[in-house]
């Protein structure tokens, strides 16, 4: 009776609001094809038009990622020893990378082919592993691993695994020789002077 | 000879290394010097023909050129997965090799994946790994890059075992040896490309993503979960 109520419940909802409760495999699957969809169209990108692809990335894929989670995964102890302000701008930072970084994977992968595997989870879990693999021709697919955690707003990605390297946990290193040499607002200082030497090489 | 080159590496090292550095990599300094000399031939010769060779050859030409190099590896790797314990997979492996070469001309197509054979990626740098080896210290080694003590025995292995040297005369075996690589580097093009926007420090980035990479393969792609402190 209750699953019945909720059936009828869920039928109301609007579309939009139902994509915030769709189940972490859906949101990867629907979210990338759509993406993929939009760069094969869009013959801007197609011929290298860099910040159309990363506008395009900030409203389809952004909202669904944890950047504040990713940071401080990435940070891993130094996160404790940056004041609010620096976090913030730490956060922001990475972001603004990370998208980047982003664009030029899907750039370089957008034409392969994609394999959805089913999730194996229960669904009281609030922690999963969403995984896809990206088939090429004559070597072994590369297994991309979404690591998702359910909040209030939905599925949010926290960490992906290309090929078994976790993304933020390689940028633990790097991190924490920078924070060691230098400080927090060394590690600040120096993910800003990467974002501006991209930036200006893609003008 | 080479026993002397090796001594001379070592004890360059010896003056290389620094206070803080990274357990892992306890040759850093030394490593850093050799990843500076491939960089520098990455530049001037192996980017360049990989980058010609990615824009003027068709893709379905580089595709096909893919599945034939990678179908010649396939019996080893097939080899290896049997090294492992792992008998289905390794002949699922030489299974995949018929298969290609006969109704995949010579392996040109990969038919046994569309039939449900799946590619592997074995090694023995990785079969001595599933028998426990540790990796020992990162390596760098020159022209082929990131490695380690124990992949480093295992490329030795893996090079005693390429078909590609049984190839005579000599200088048909060269062009193959030089059109795999010129494909794998190909292959490597869009990894390169995001490598430079993503690392601060790319010797890092690249050796931490290398580590990572490895143990993944070893555990074929289900490594133990290793702890966020």
């Amino acid at each position: 009776m209750k699953t019945l109520l909720l059936v009828l419940l869920s039928a109301l909802v609007p579309s939009s609001l139902y994509a915030q409760g769709a189940a972490p495999d859906t949101l990867v699957k629907t979210v990338t094809l759509e993406v993929v969809e939009l760069i094969a169209k869009d013959r801007d990108i197609k011929s290298g038009n860099r910040a159309k692809l990363i506008s395009l990335i900030d409203e389809k894929v952004l909202p669904h990622f944890n950047f504040e989670a990713m940071t401080q995964l990435a940070m891993g102890q130094s996160w404790r020893k940056a004041a609010p302000e620096q976090k913030k701008r730490l956060v922001s930072e990475f972001k603004t990378l990370l998208v980047r970084t982003y664009a030029s994977a899907l750039s370089a992968y957008s034409d392969q082919k994609f394999d959805f595997r089913p999730l194996r989870a229960k669904p009281s879990d609030t922690d999963v592993t969403v995984q896809v693999r990206v088939l090429q021709q004559g070597a072994q697919a590369v297994p991309i691993d979404y690591s998702m955690e359910k909040t209030t707003a939905g599925w949010k990605v926290y960490d992906v695994m290309v090929g078994g390297v976790s993304l933020v946990a390689n940028y633990r290193t790097e991190f924490n020789n920078v924070v060691r040499d230098s400080g927090i607002d060394g590690l600040i200082k120096s993910l800003d002077s990467k974002n501006r030497s991209l930036e200006a090489a893609k003008k | 000879m080479k026993g002397l080159l090796i001594l001379a590496w070592f004890s360059l090292a010896g003056c290389a290394t620094t206070g803080e550095g990274d357990p892992r990599d306890p040759l850093e300094g030394l490593n850093r010097g050799v990843y500076k000399f491939n960089e520098k031939v990455d530049d001037f010769v192996a980017r360049p023909v990989a980058e010609v060779y990615d824009d003027f050859v068709p893709r379905e030409v580089r595709d096909r050129v893919r599945n034939f190099f990678g179908n010649l590896a396939d019996p080893f790797i097939g080899v290896n997965n049997l090294l492992q314990g792992k008998a289905t997979e390794a002949f699922d492996d030489w299974s995949r090799f018929l298969l290609n070469t006969t109704f995949g001309l010579l392996g040109i197509h990969d038919v046994a994946t569309d039939l449900g054979l799946e590619k592997h990626n074995e090694d023995f740098g990785q079969t001595f790994g599933r028998w426990g080896a540790g990796t020992g210290p990162y390596l760098v080694l020159p022209i082929f890059g990131s490695s380690n003590l124990r992949d480093g025995v295992g490329l030795a292995a893996d090079m005693v075992t390429d078909p590609l040297g049984e190839v005579s005369p000599n200088r048909a075996r060269n062009a193959l040896v030089a059109s795999r690589a010129v494909q794998t580097r190909a292959d490597l093009l869009g990894a390169g490309r995001i490598l430079e926007q993503a690392a601060l420090d790319k010797y890092v980035f690249q050796r931490d993503a290398y580590l990572q990479r490895r143990r993944s393969l070893v555990y074929d792609g289900r490594p133990p979960r290793e702890k966020f402190e």
